[in-house]
């Protein structure tokens, strides 16, 4: 695989919500925008912009980009901050992501924030101990421990992701409905229907010479 | 589940469609007809001598607005068609089953199945509703003896065969489902129809083609190649092989309906020097807004356990077709009439 073929890593928190979402996206390329992804757009449209500071030991560089050819991944970093250790040589790398929403419980956006430290370690051969996560909607910045068990999660979408993207399929709808209410997919996934697969069952009844038909409604 | 849009049929010759920001504008000479808020709007069909500015046809191409182009009596000119969807693994896979005999012969195999059982259905239920026809009940069992036959089908030719021969039986007692004297039915005529039922059939199929062309198309699926109807250029092979599952239990019904509730009469029809037979404008204006009417009307999908407007069911068989190519599905699941 060439680096143009890399998986980006804003593609990770679809794959860590529900891997079939990831599939529809990455695989079918079938996107619809909804409130919630135009807002997303426009918030990073804003944050990406600007050039590098310094003040005094701290520096602070956006829009970085990231790959790592050990995980074959790509990205873009919003914000990360570099301290330097006036008694040491060495400096803290802090990197931060910028989210239009509301902190979550799930894993979904310290995945991302993960991954993009997993880059930063191999391209500047350093150790990212922490980071942290700005949420808009609360103006609120959530500091994340990248720990091993969050390590463990990350790498663990990523080879999923890739596994999905390899195969070319699509897998089917999670057990879990409240996810696909907030999914802005819903209506091309059809979870309901595709959860379980009936159609064989359904042939049969079209076969059944014995069916009795309805068709009510009409006074044709 | 998707809304259903608005479709615009603009029947009024000479008319002049373009853009106006985000809406479409209908006139005709220096009057303003009608606008319309693009995102309401579905589809847009023209029939006869209407004019549709560029920038409206690119418009409409860009937010996949379907834009077709009728003779006034029906018959399909062209249609303008937007950038494709990016699902391409999607249509290679039904180019590919498209190609294979055995792949095509089981989805060929389960859409004549239901054409037979909807066809078989709508005989059933004029005997429910008029008594007992002896003619009708012998194409009854016949019909049954169709989907049996189908049931062990293994190629696309015996499937055609069978298919040919169950559409031949129930045509040939259409003329029992006419309740209206001025309207007889003596076999399917096509090309063109030389009288009003077989108009009538034409035109409802043809209007029913284009909806499924655009339902998928919205998929993502390509519907110049089918797996029944083989290809030809220019033709909507796989929007054809969809239409087997509306025409006896959307097309045929609404035509009876119409026919019978004496809402088209034997006087709105004009017979041209060739023998063909067509509506007169008004009986066609008429026809489009009772076609409108019926397509709001909510029934449940037999597969999804949803209530859905008529006018939807392209969309829906659309869905599953390619939910079945992408591996949700073992079948594809057509349209049955419950």
């Amino acid at each position: 695989m060439t680096e143009d073929d890399y998986l980006y890593i804003s593609a990770l928190q679809h794959c860590a919500y529900c891997p079939r979402q990831f599939a529809l996206i990455h695989v079918e390329q079938v996107w619809e925008d909804n409130r919630y992804t135009a807002e997303g757009n426009l918030l990073h449209e804003r944050v990406d912009s600007g050039v590098a500071e310094q003040r005094q030991n701290r520096r602070f560089e956006r829009g970085v980009l990231l790959t790592s050819h050990q995980y074959q991944i790509v990205g873009k970093m919003d914000l990360l901050e570099i301290e330097a250790n006036s008694e040491s040589d060495s400096k803290r790398y802090f990197p931060v992501e910028y989210k239009r929403g509301k902190p979550k419980v799930e894993n979904w956006d310290r995945i991302q924030l993960c991954a993009q430290a997993l880059c930063i370690e191999e391209m500047r051969d350093v150790k990212v101990e922490e980071g942290a996560i700005w949420y808009w909607e609360v103006r609120r910045r959530e500091p994340v421990v990248i720990d091993e068990a969050l390590r463990a999660h990350t790498i663990a979408i990523i080879e999923q992701a890739h596994v999905i993207l390899k195969s070319g399929k699509t897998p089917a709808p999670v057990q879990d409905k409240s996810l696909c209410r907030a999914c802005s997919l819903i209506d091309i996934c059809s979870p309901d229907q595709f959860r379980r697969d009936r159609s064989m069952k359904y042939l049969e009844s079209i076969f059944d010479e014995n069916r009795v038909v309805d068709i009510s409604g009409d006074s044709e | 589940m998707k809304k259903l849009l608005n479709t615009l049929y603009i029947t009024r010759q000479e008319s002049y469609l373009h853009k106006e920001r985000e809406t479409i504008v209908i006139k005709q000479k220096d009057e303003k007809l009608g606008q319309f808020p693009a995102l309401t709007i579905g589809n847009i069909l023209c029939f006869g001598q209407v004019s549709v500015s560029p920038f409206l046809m690119g418009y409409c191409a860009e937010q996949g607005i379907g834009l077709a182009f009728y003779t006034e009596f029906g018959r399909f000119l062209a249609r303008v068609q937007g950038k494709q969807s990016g699902n391409v693994l999607l249509r290679r896979t039904q180019y590919r089953w498209t190609d294979d005999e055995q792949r095509s012969a089981e989805v060929g195999r389960v859409i004549i199945a239901a054409k037979v059982a909807n066809s078989r259905s709508v005989l059933q239920r004029e005997i429910r509703n008029h008594g007992n026809n002896i003619l009708l009940e012998k194409a009854i069992v016949h019909l049954a003896a169709s989907l049996r036959s189908l049931k062990v089908a293994k190629t696309l030719d015996e499937i055609r065969g069978i298919e040919g021969d169950a559409a031949a039986v129930y045509f040939s007692v259409f003329n029992e489902l006419l309740r209206n004297t001025g309207f007889a039915f003596g076999g399917r005529i096509r090309r063109p129809p030389t009288d009003p039922v077989n108009a009538l059939l034409s035109f409802v199929y043809s209007l029913i083609t284009q909806e499924c062309v655009s339902a998928l198309q919205g998929v993502g699926l390509d519907p110049l190649v089918g797996f029944l109807h083989r290809d030809r250029p220019g033709r909507a092979s796989l929007a054809l092989d969809m239409l087997e599952e509306f025409r006896a239990s959307w097309a045929d019904r609404f035509v009876l309906t119409l026919i019978n509730r004496k809402q088209i009469q034997i006087n709105d029809f004009k017979s041209e020097a060739s023998g063909a037979v067509r509506l007169t404008d008004d009986a066609r204006k008429n026809l489009l807004a009772a076609y409108q009417e019926r397509k709001q009307v909510e029934v449940m999908h037999p597969y999804m356990d949803e209530s859905v407007p008529i006018g939807l069911l392209p969309h829906c068989q659309a869905l599953l077709m390619a939910r079945h190519i992408r591996g949700d599905m073992e079948s594809y699941t057509p349209y049955m009439v419950k």
